[in-house]
């Protein structure tokens, strides 16, 4: 019924909807949307020098994201300038680079709309199993730091101070990030992994009440945003990337109709 | 027991600069179990520095800390919870180590919370939210709990209920306790160890030594100071505006 491609994009769409819930609920928490999208502007950087020196892009582009993150922590010791200053500086001089890149790069033919905004025909065999691997250890991984990483996005200092070294664990958190972009950037594309991360947690956010029931929510309006979002890209022929992103959006302005309604209520 | 095995923190001659100026300079002090210890002193004189060095939390960047206690419990002085997270009071309690319900529930109860234990911690006033920060620090069994001002912001008769508690489970689980407060009735009248702080230590001893000391009457002003103490002596030193030694 469906071409092979199609079953591949689905079933590594699903994967990264399922990595995306739990770390898309800790950059809500955290407030870190922009951090995330310096990272996945970084992930253009990545692929170019993938091509150049024909390295595996997924490997490429967490290399950078990982480079990106330390030179941001780095920055912020150094510098008076604000965070939010420096991930700017940062997300545009890295895309700016890597766009400089691909203009060296002309012998290479490149699809650059479908690095930007993800393309379902670029996902092989190979990358179903690399979603699914890689996935799985950033969720173990993950599993293993929870405990640290949630009490320290609760209050620092408390987690600190009660033995849960809060240090490392924000700093695997960084690097699991920069995995979960490396992982996604075929099918999402560089410009738009930040919306699969944030947009399924904001729809949970509006409809849960305890963290883990947020987690769970947003894992699977992530993956129906996948789901739906895949066959609307196959039906009208759009970018895979964006069509996701807009499902999502669409499930978002649902999540809102119970919390008016509660608003409603309270009102009277 | 002697007295070494008793011992939880020691601090000697510790201190924390930030940006070439010291916070607190030639700290040491020391936190022993069913103990408590308090740090009195104005505004910005270093009292949270000072407990976050205890905890481990900031580091010293002069003297030495020695730490043996096996599980610390903290109620900050200030706490934000980001409102982008769902967290339920029952979820808070159990944020750095799991604690059964039924413990939970027991905790709660001595601060007189327990049935706000389904509640969004964000829709909690500023004093019901400060119960549940001591219930989850008692309920972790901490062999040192270290409180900032932990009653701000709880009603008259709730502060008095909450400071009884602090002294109760402090010889219940024979757990050290460093307490900041401004309530000097408090600190004089329960506490084993009072450390008075303006960016040094301007004096320590037992509460009996303290409101006749000298430094301690000039900080705290001669009307809270006579209020508790009997007489007083000579100053020994005073101090600029930033709190240094005048020589």
């Amino acid at each position: 019924m469906f071409d092979d491609f199609f079953i591949r994009a689905l079933v590594a769409g699903v994967g990264i909807a399922i990595v995306a819930g739990p770390l898309g609920c800790l950059v809500i928490w955290r407030r870190l949307s922009y951090f995330g999208d310096t990272l996945s502007h970084s992930a253009l950087l990545g692929v170019t020098l993938a091509y150049s020196f024909s390295l595996n892009i997924a490997f490429s582009v967490f290399v950078i994201s990982a480079v990106v993150a330390l030179l941001l922590v780095s920055l912020q010791k150094r510098t008076k300038l604000a965070g939010d200053s420096l991930l700017g500086l940062l997300a545009h001089s890295t895309l700016a680079i890597g766009l400089v890149l691909i203009g060296f790069l002309s012998y290479i033919r490149f699809d650059l709309m479908g690095l930007l905004f993800g393309d379902i025909l670029a996902v092989t065999t190979a990358d179903i199993g690399l979603v699914w691997i890689g996935g799985s250890i950033i969720l173990i991984i993950l599993y293993f730091i929870w405990k640290s990483l949630f009490s320290a996005t609760v209050n620092y200092d408390l987690s600190a101070a009660e033995g849960m070294r809060p240090e490392f664990s924000n700093f695997i958190f960084t690097l699991l990030l920069a995995g979960v972009i490396a992982l996604s950037i075929k099918m999402i594309g560089a410009l738009l992994i930040t919306g699969l991360l944030l947009i399924p947690a904001a729809i949970a956010r509006n409809i849960s009440n305890s963290p883990r029931q947020m987690i769970v929510i947003a894992i699977l309006s992530g993956i129906l945003s996948v789901v739906v979002g895949l066959f609307a890209s196959l039906e009208i022929n759009t970018s895979s990337g964006p069509s996701i992103i807009v499902v999502a959006l669409i499930l978002f302005i649902i999540s809102l109709v119970p919390l008016e309604i509660k608003g409603q209520l309270q009102k009277r | 027991m002697n007295e070494n095995n008793n011992l939880l923190v020691r601090l000697k001659d510790c201190g924390v600069q930030k940006s070439s100026k010291w916070i607190v300079k030639g700290i040491s002090l020391e936190i022993h179990k069913g103990k408590i210890v308090t740090l009195i002193g104005p505004n910005g004189s270093g009292k949270t520095t000072t407990a976050k060095m205890a905890l481990n939390i900031l580091k010293s960047d002069e003297g030495s800390i020695e730490n043996y206690s096996t599980k610390m419990a903290y109620v900050p002085q200030k706490i934000s919870i980001d409102w982008t997270m769902p967290l339920r009071v029952i979820d808070f309690m159990n944020l750095t180590s799991h604690i059964n319900k039924d413990e939970i529930i027991e905790a709660l109860e001595l601060t007189g919370v327990q049935h706000l234990i389904y509640n969004e911690i964000h829709n909690l006033s500023g004093g019901e939210f400060q119960r549940v920060l001591i219930a989850r620090a008692i309920a972790k069994k901490p062999d040192l709990l270290v409180l900032d001002e932990p009653v701000q912001g709880v009603d008259f008769n709730g502060e008095i209920a909450l400071y009884n508690l602090i002294k109760e489970i402090c010889t219940k689980l024979n757990c050290g306790i460093l307490l900041i407060s401004h309530d000097l009735h408090f600190v004089m009248s329960a506490t084993d160890h009072v450390i008075c702080l303006n960016g040094h230590i301007c004096c320590s001893g037992s509460p009996k030594s303290i409101v006749k000391n000298s430094s301690y009457i000039e900080l705290f002003g001669e009307h809270n100071a006579a209020t508790l103490s009997l007489y007083q002596h000579e100053h020994d030193h005073s101090h600029q505006t930033d709190g240094s030694v005048k020589n």
